[in-house]
């Protein structure tokens, strides 16, 4: 099987194409163009593997996770360590590459949208390395959620522009900068952070981020001499998703696992599961599986992770799903904060939340697979940005032991100290150890 | 799909309409009213005091959650009609409810996704039905227009195809070809929204898709005043005016007063479109 490249106007299948107004559609030809000049110039690919190499820390590491190897029950578990990228996740191997384009197109503008402000950090990044003006759009909630982020923004010289219409969130930043974008495409270049919007986006992201595959596909073979039994990925909009699947499309026995947020539940209505719950539909210039009410207005996602908190999926990620080709999971909020705590103490990586749903549902694949399994899961980022977030979630949690007795199982490993047995199932009870994170006191009482 | 055999009457209305203003030396003003906002009685009522105003053709919005194409003034109008609960099969109601009392060409104009959800068949069907004789959807260019578009044609509904600033001459020539209905020319590279200035390479624009369209050409987004009226009437063969309208809706005052209001505006937009 070859990779579904999409067609010459951008359909995967039934899925992508270009759903804008007229006035983009010159600037996304102009774009297309330009990718498909670069993509052929060795000097622009020497200039954005310099860039890679000595600038983003590129190759990332594929690495061994022992503990969690023994914990699941035998199955070998390899980390590819895009956490170890400059500014903290994947996002910048894109970030790059396209302020490469838009300065071959002579644009004196950089805008983006961004969830959980690691796309708008890497951009304002790359926008700061080649002296661009930058404007990023964030929804108001995320800004609250991100302050940190926020911060980093602003230090790399970008301008933070909160959003407040709609959900606060991301879908909402994508609105505003797509208006932006509409309103100053001559001279403005719009870098989208992940495999979604109108042709040419989906496979130009793509096609930045798929050096985590092709690194992981190398990797894995040097360290296992084989090819992995699984993929495991979260899918928020799939750019890291799609950035390590790509090189390993063509190997029918690697499967291919999406992790979506399930938020408080799939059955609560508060999830970002486009995929597993959404219907075809047209959001942000493509058509895509979307969280969308049965008149076709668009469903707030829930997700505790900022990343993952989008209706939308990228339209590759619908194709490969209708193909059969992608496993489906989900890992609800309470079990990506049980996976981060579990990474941190079992493997020394505090993942970002959005890399912690593919840490719980890998957690589940490699017990599925067992002695002999070999799985690669990818921490897309790394977790300090979340940090404080998760702190004041934990103790919400502690102080409210018994919410939702019942329900979803409650993993909560962090009762029991990691320091010999591995973490397991529920504690039987939180007094038995420390506080997963400073939680004791109750010191926010709203 | 029988009705694609049919005389297709919609698109006479759209032709008789601008042939009419013609022959009176003016330009065509079409006015635009979100449906449902703040509820349907009310936008009812706005839409006929625009036809008494003397609105030549009327858009009826079709709300949407992310309305990429506007600016902040019909954004909270989508936001107002979705709080009131408005739904595509509303919004053909309402232009059935134009349709019982009056002649005027109606045109829908939303985005694409509350259409396919609704079902593009019978959406538009059920436009057909409803005396719908255009569809304007901005997220929705030619390249992507196929079914839809084949469908609109077998049902007797004009798709309006925009064209922008930024279009080059080769996409001009496809949607003049492509054309039914009329054209939709946004005169600026942004959002919906008055504008206090328009670009001022505008006039040489408009004549060079006036003189490749097969069909009228009217020109949209940013104009609010009736000196700006004056000023374009002369360069097109129609004047939008949306959000200006939008604005005095949303002003407070009984349904009586904002109907009054409304027809006041439009007729004096009208006053400043005669072509001298």
């Amino acid at each position: 099987m070859t990779q579904p490249v999409p067609d010459d106007a951008g359909h995967f299948g039934p899925y992508g194409g270009r759903y804008v107004p007229e006035t983009l559609i010159p600037a996304l030809d102009e774009l297309t163009a330009a990718w498909e000049s670069a993509r052929r110039d060795p000097a622009f690919q020497a200039e954005l593997s310099e860039l890679l190499a000595r600038y983003a820390g590129r190759p990332t590491p594929l690495g061994e996770a022992r503990r969690m190897s023994a914990d699941v029950g035998g199955c070998r578990v390899l980390l590819k360590r895009e956490d170890l990228c400059h500014t903290g996740a994947h996002k910048v191997n894109n970030t790059l590459g396209q302020v490469l384009l838009a300065r071959r197109m002579g644009k004196r503008r950089i805008i983006a949208e961004t969830g959980a402000g690691q796309h708008g950090v890497a951009t304002a990044t790359a926008a700061a390395l080649f002296g661009l003006p930058c404007d990023v759009y964030m929804g108001a909630l995320d800004v609250e959620r991100q302050a940190l982020n926020v911060f980093r923004m602003q230090l790399l010289g970008a301008r933070v522009v909160p959003v407040e219409a709609g959900s606060r969130t991301l879908k909402d930043a994508m609105n505003e900068a797509i208006r932006d974008w509409v309103t100053n495409v001559a001279d403005t270049h719009y870098i989208i952070g992940s495999v979604a919007g109108p042709h040419p986006y989906p496979a130009l992201v793509r096609d930045f981020q798929r050096v985590i595959g092709d690194e992981a596909r190398r990797q894995v073979q040097e360290v296992a001499g084989r090819l992995p039994d699984a993929i495991v990925a979260a899918v928020g909009g799939g750019s890291n998703a799609m950035g390590i699947f790509t090189a390993f499309l063509g190997d029918e026995a690697v499967r291919l696992v999406g992790v979506e947020a399930a938020g408080h539940g799939l059955s609560t209505g508060k999830h970002g599961a486009a995929l597993a719950k959404g219907r075809p539909g047209v959001l942000h210039g493509s058509r895509s599986y979307l969280l969308q009410d049965r008149n076709g207005q668009i469903a707030e996602a829930h997700s505790i992770s900022a990343g993952l908190d989008y209706p939308g999926v990228g339209p590759e990620l619908s194709w490969l799903k209708d193909q059969g080709r992608l496993t489906l999971r989900q890992a609800t909020d309470e079990e990506a904060l049980e996976a981060l705590q579990y990474l941190a103490r079992l493997e020394g990586v505090i993942p970002a939340l959005e890399s912690a749903h593919a840490v719980a549902a890998a957690r589940k694949v490699a017990r599925d697979l067992g002695p002999g399994g070999l799985v690669i899961v990818n921490v897309s980022g790394r977790g300090d940005k979340d940090v404080e977030q998760v702190r004041k979630a934990l103790a919400e949690r502690a102080a409210a032991p018994k919410r939702k007795a019942g329900a979803t199982p409650r993993p909560r490993g962090g009762a029991k100290r990691a320091a010999g047995a591995v973490v397991r199932r529920p504690a039987k009870k939180r007094a038995a150890g420390p506080a997963p994170l400073p939680a004791r006191t109750p010191r926010r009482s709203r | 799909m029988s009705a694609a055999s049919k005389p297709s009457p919609a698109p006479d209305r759209i032709a008789r309409a601008f042939e009419a203003c013609r022959a009176r030396g003016e330009a065509a003003l079409v006015t635009y009213v979100m449906g449902g906002d703040p509820d349907l009685v009310t936008s009812l009522e706005m839409a006929l005091a625009c036809v008494r105003g003397g609105a030549d053709l009327l858009e009826i919005g079709v709300p949407f959650s992310d309305p990429i194409a506007d600016g902040p003034t019909i954004q909270r109008a989508a936001e107002r009609s979705l709080a009131a609960g408005t739904t595509v099969a509303d919004c053909l109601a309402l232009a059935a409810a134009v349709r019982e009392r009056s002649e005027v060409p109606v045109a829908l104009m939303g985005y694409v996704n509350p259409m396919l959800a609704y079902g593009e068949e019978r959406f538009l069907r059920d436009c057909a039905k409803a005396g719908v004789d255009a569809l304007i959807v901005p997220d929705l260019p030619p390249e992507e227009a196929g079914r839809f578009g084949a469908l609109a044609r077998a049902h007797g509904v004009a798709l309006v195809f925009l064209l922008a600033p930024t279009s080059t001459p080769a996409r001009r020539a496809a949607a003049c070809a492509a054309a039914r209905g009329f054209l939709y020319f946004v005169s600026v590279a942004g959002v919906t929204g008055a504008r206090r200035a328009l670009p001022e390479d505008l006039a040489p624009k408009l004549a060079a898709v006036r003189a490749e369209s097969p069909v009228p050409v009217v020109i949209g987004f940013g104009i609010s005043t009736p000196a700006q009226a004056k000023s374009l009437a002369p360069l097109a063969d129609g004047l939008v005016v949306g959000s200006a309208i939008v604005n005095r809706i949303a002003e407070p005052g009984s349904r009586k007063a904002r109907a009054a209001r409304v027809e006041e505006y439009v007729r004096s937009l009208k006053r400043g479109m005669k072509r001298a």
